[in-house]
């Protein structure tokens, strides 16, 4: 008998395919508009901002929304409005960089152990597991402490932090496709490694690793916004909707909009990357749907 | 049984000599020096030998790191830069106002998530369940640092409450304690519970759909056996597994909303050590809260069984 495993397409649906399936699904459309809509924010700032991010008016502190001041202004006078138009900018930006060097190296590592099996692997999955043993923000602080504060320290901190479920999750389709019949034949005709890995395997363990991508993001957004809420992220006075959200505590009372405003936005994206994730995954493997 | 939760017992020697590599390695990676940090300007050849000399770090790396893990597997975590006092006792005491925040949060976790998520799961597609699926949705994406915010400004702004910022240990005043500890315990349980309302609703549509569950109600049972006795207790496998993860996520928690709510626990003490770069503090909380939520984790893993007999370990 064939110890041989039956082929599983693990690709990910045509470009068109997926978004079609995305868009008929209500909550998909939901998530990905959501999403459009803080990305045309943070590309677009410069022409959507009203006033300087850092421009201190001393004669409009804490002044209430108004059509001058659409958002309101903080303790500085500056303009609520704009700062939260710069901060999609500063979230988006951390967490796509940060997910990419997640990704990048979750990826080299995952195919590494996954294809190599033996010591490669257990050395890997041995540094994984490691990095995996600490709650996640706590290591991001941990490294943030040590390398001091800025946004590309706040990068790589979530990036490292990151690396494990990405290599977790490319091992294990790696394994599920490397039994194949097709990796045989491909063995058979005389392919080099790098060319099964890269052109053959890589395809075939993108669906689950897109998915992942999408709920990383989300994470990242979430670990910057806490870090800068905590002194610990991105230094005023760059905006951030984390930083924002921690200078309003002790006006919240005088100008409660310097709290609603950053609050509602961060909600709001990382409810938009939850809401994409779960239809992604719905559309990628209906088996798991909630 | 026993042989397996021996093995995974052994196997978290060589997962916490790791970490506490790993801690100690990133410590190392501390930009500038750290004696230049504690002496200042007041730093002379003699002072700075005799803090070389006081913290150990005139000897190799090597002997640094087996100085500092012998120290910390008979409990001493050293001492603080700043104030000089012993960093492993300051540490048990705040992980027991920390352990109280974490266990009261599971507790409102478990009271909102499973009795709304099996509703939600025996009421499927109908108003109800759509309201427990939009609010579970809610309590994963709301962050806890926001939620608590919001929740401060809403009542002071509409009931003129302030969360008391004295802290008031349990055995001192068990009311007041409560009171300071039910709002962070709110926020988060709350967000906990949007995950496992929806691993409870998954989980127990999958188990109600299955045979046994006919079997049940055609030979008669009440459906709150069938429900309670039969479907939760078959539906509860991932649902514990979700909870292990959530460990992590609640002890990250708890670091963000101590610091809002002015808590002594050990989150606030990290935070305090990070701001003041008093590094044995840092290092000392960083190594106990992995060490805490490693064991934990493997807690969990043996709960399966008692939970399943299925599930037998090898």
């Amino acid at each position: 008998m064939s110890d041989k495993k039956t082929y599983v397409d693990r690709r990910l649906p045509t470009g068109d395919s997926l978004l079609k399936q995305l868009w008929q699904d209500p909550l998909g459309r939901a998530g990905f508009l959501g999403i459009l809509f803080i990305l045309l924010l943070a590309l677009f700032a410069p022409i959507i901002a009203r006033y300087d991010v850092a421009q201190i008016n001393s004669k409009a502190r804490l002044a209430a929304p108004s059509g001058t001041y659409w958002f309101g202004t903080d303790n500085f006078g500056r303009d609520i409005f704009s700062r939260i138009v710069y901060g999609a900018q500063v979230s988006l930006l951390v967490g796509v960089v940060s997910v990419s060097i997640a990704a990048g190296i979750g990826y080299l590592f995952g195919l590494a152990a996954g294809f190599f099996e033996g010591k490669v692997e257990s050395t890997i999955m041995m540094l994984m597991d490691i990095i995996f043993a600490f709650p996640s923000i706590l290591l991001a602080l941990l490294i943030v402490a040590v390398l001091g504060t800025s946004i590309v320290n706040t990068m790589i901190a979530i990036g490292i932090v990151n690396i494990p479920v990405f290599a977790r999750t490319v091992r294990a389709s790696v394994k599920a496709v490397k039994g194949t019949d097709y990796i045989a034949n491909a063995r058979s005709v005389g392919l080099k490694n790098s060319v099964i890995l890269f052109r053959h395997i890589t395809p075939n363990s993108l669906a689950p690793f897109t998915v992942q991508a999408t709920l990383a993001l989300s994470s990242a957004i979430l670990t910057e916004a806490t870090m800068s809420f905590l002194g610990l992220g991105i230094q005023p006075p760059n905006p951030s909707w984390g930083s924002m959200l921690s200078e309003a505590r002790t006006y919240m009372e005088m100008a409660p909009w310097m709290v609603v405003f950053p609050a509602l936005f961060i909600i709001f994206t990382i409810l938009s990357f939850n809401i994409l994730g779960d239809a992604l995954r719905d559309a990628l493997d209906p088996k798991l749907k909630l | 049984m026993k042989n397996y939760i021996i093995r995974r017992v052994l196997m978290l020697i060589p997962i916490l000599l790791g970490i506490s590599i790993a801690i100690f390695l990133i410590m190392q990676l501390i930009p500038g020096d750290v004696v230049s940090g504690i002496l200042g300007i007041e730093e002379t050849p003699e002072l700075r030998a005799m803090w070389e000399k006081k913290l150990g770090i005139d000897k190799p790396l090597v002997t640094q790191y087996f100085n500092w893990i012998s120290g910390v597997v008979r409990g001493d975590f050293g001492e603080s830069f700043r104030t000089g006092a012993k960093v492993f006792p300051e540490i048990l005491w705040r992980f027991s106002i920390s352990a109280e925040l974490a266990i009261l949060a599971c507790i409102v976790a478990w009271i909102i998530a499973f009795p709304l998520g099996i509703l939600s799961a025996l009421k499927r597609n109908s108003f109800i369940d759509r309201i427990v699926r939009v609010a579970a949705l809610l309590g994963v994406s709301v962050p806890g640092f926001a939620f608590a915010t919001l929740l401060i400004l809403f009542l002071a702004l509409v009931f003129g409450y302030y969360p008391p910022i004295k802290y008031v240990s349990l055995m001192q005043n068990p009311l007041k304690n409560l009171e300071i500890m039910i709002l962070p315990a709110i926020v988060l349980g709350s967000s906990m519970a949007g995950s496992v309302m929806r691993m409870t609703r998954s989980s127990m549509l999958e188990v109600l759909r299955q045979d046994f569950i006919k079997a049940v109600r055609a030979k008669g049972a009440p459906e709150r056996i069938t429900i309670m006795r039969h479907a939760f207790r078959n539906a509860s496998i991932p649902i514990v597994t979700l909870v292990g993860m959530q460990i992590g996520i609640l002890m990250g928690g708890t670091v963000v909303i101590e610091q809002i709510f002015s808590i002594p626990g050990l989150g606030q003490y990290l935070l305090t050590g990070i701001f003041q770069r008093d590094f044995p503090i840092v290092q000392g909380t960083v190594l106990f809260m992995a060490t805490i939520y490693v064991i934990i984790n493997l807690l969990v893993d043996i709960l399966y069984t008692y939970i399943d007999p299925r599930i037998t370990y090898s």
